[in-house]
């Protein structure tokens, strides 16, 4: 119990100190790093709590996929940061009044929020205890079964955020000299080699 | 030190949300950094539903958490392709001068 705690305060630490060094980070390359950092120590809490197959999609999905797009914008854009920072005190107190509200506000709400002891039996679907089954396994029984309609949902808000982006990001440029394999196949030897006689000394004119 | 409960889980997340907010308000005029606001406001919502799902025993909280993840990437690679596509016509990604489409 105690070794649970700690790892909590640990992991919780670490995440908040790196979710405000990705808001104050001079440098977007090092906000992102740290933003990586942050996603692991989610993922460690995620575990801590027992949910291994989404703290493992995690890692995999924000640190393998989305942070490294970040970072590719980050560093394909040749962005001056600096001018972009002017005016990062001038927002600081109106910043920090709002987040103060609301912090309190959320934290009235969570530290008032009692479980109804009837409420305890009204579970749509109960977690099996983890001797009899794994996380994983829970999850995929029920996401391809009842919920197979929203995983279609998902897979087809990826496949138009695919295509969004290439449409998005694709350009043809001027003056480039692509291949066309169609243009090659179609062109006619008559049309375009020829045969001369050269005579001697005389050269093509 | 107290076992571990819901209410911790909360209280990190509510902290990392309102980072996410104040990230928003200070990075006004970086869009990067704004959506990387976005994202740890995300996250955040995430560990609300899976420390839900956890405490009140019900598996359905980490179902939508898997959704919410998929929806956030969406959202992050259109995000930025939207905004490559703006640097590459403006040469820069300041926020004040997107004001184009204002009527």
């Amino acid at each position: 119990m105690i070794f649970e705690s700690l790892v909590f305060y640990l992991f919780s630490t670490i995440l908040l100190v790196c979710g405000v060094m990705v808001i104050t980070m001079r440098n977007p390359v090092h906000s992102v790093l740290f933003l990586v950092v942050g996603f692991f120590q989610a993922a460690g809490l995620f575990i801590l709590m027992g949910a291994e197959f989404l703290a493992l999609i995690l890692v995999i999905v924000y640190v393998g996929a989305v942070s490294v797009l970040f970072l590719f914008v980050v560093m394909m854009l040749d962005v001056d940061f600096a001018t972009l920072r002017r005016g990062f005190f001038a927002y600081l107190p109106a910043g920090m009044l709002v987040g103060a509200v609301l912090l309190t506000e959320l934290v009235v709400i969570a530290g008032s929020w009692v479980v109804l002891p009837e409420a305890s039996g009204n579970v749509a679907l109960a977690i099996p205890p983890a001797s009899e089954m794994t996380n994983t396994e829970a999850l995929g029984r029920v996401l391809y079964t009842e919920y197979v309609y929203l995983f279609q949902a998902s897979g087809v808000v990826l496949l138009i955020a695919m295509i969004g982006a290439i449409v998005l990001t694709l350009r043809t440029r001027d003056g480039v000299r692509r291949q066309s394999v169609p243009e090659q196949f179609a062109r006619d030897p008559k049309e375009v080699v020829e045969v001369r006689k050269v005579p001697a000394r005389g050269g093509l004119s | 030190m107290a076992a571990v409960g819901l209410g911790h889980y909360l209280v990190v997340a509510a902290i990392l949300f309102t980072l996410g907010v104040i990230g928003i308000f200070l990075n006004r005029k970086n869009v990067i950094v704004i959506l990387m606001s976005i994202e740890l406001m995300l996250l955040a919502v995430n560990i609300n539903l899976v420390a839900f799902s956890v405490f009140l025993g019900d598996l359905v909280g980490q179902v939508f958490s898997l959704l919410i993840l998929t929806v956030a990437a969406a959202e992050a690679a259109i995000g930025l392709a939207i905004l490559v596509v703006y640097f590459r016509n403006r040469g820069t990604i300041a926020v004040q001068d997107i004001n184009v489409m204002r009527g």
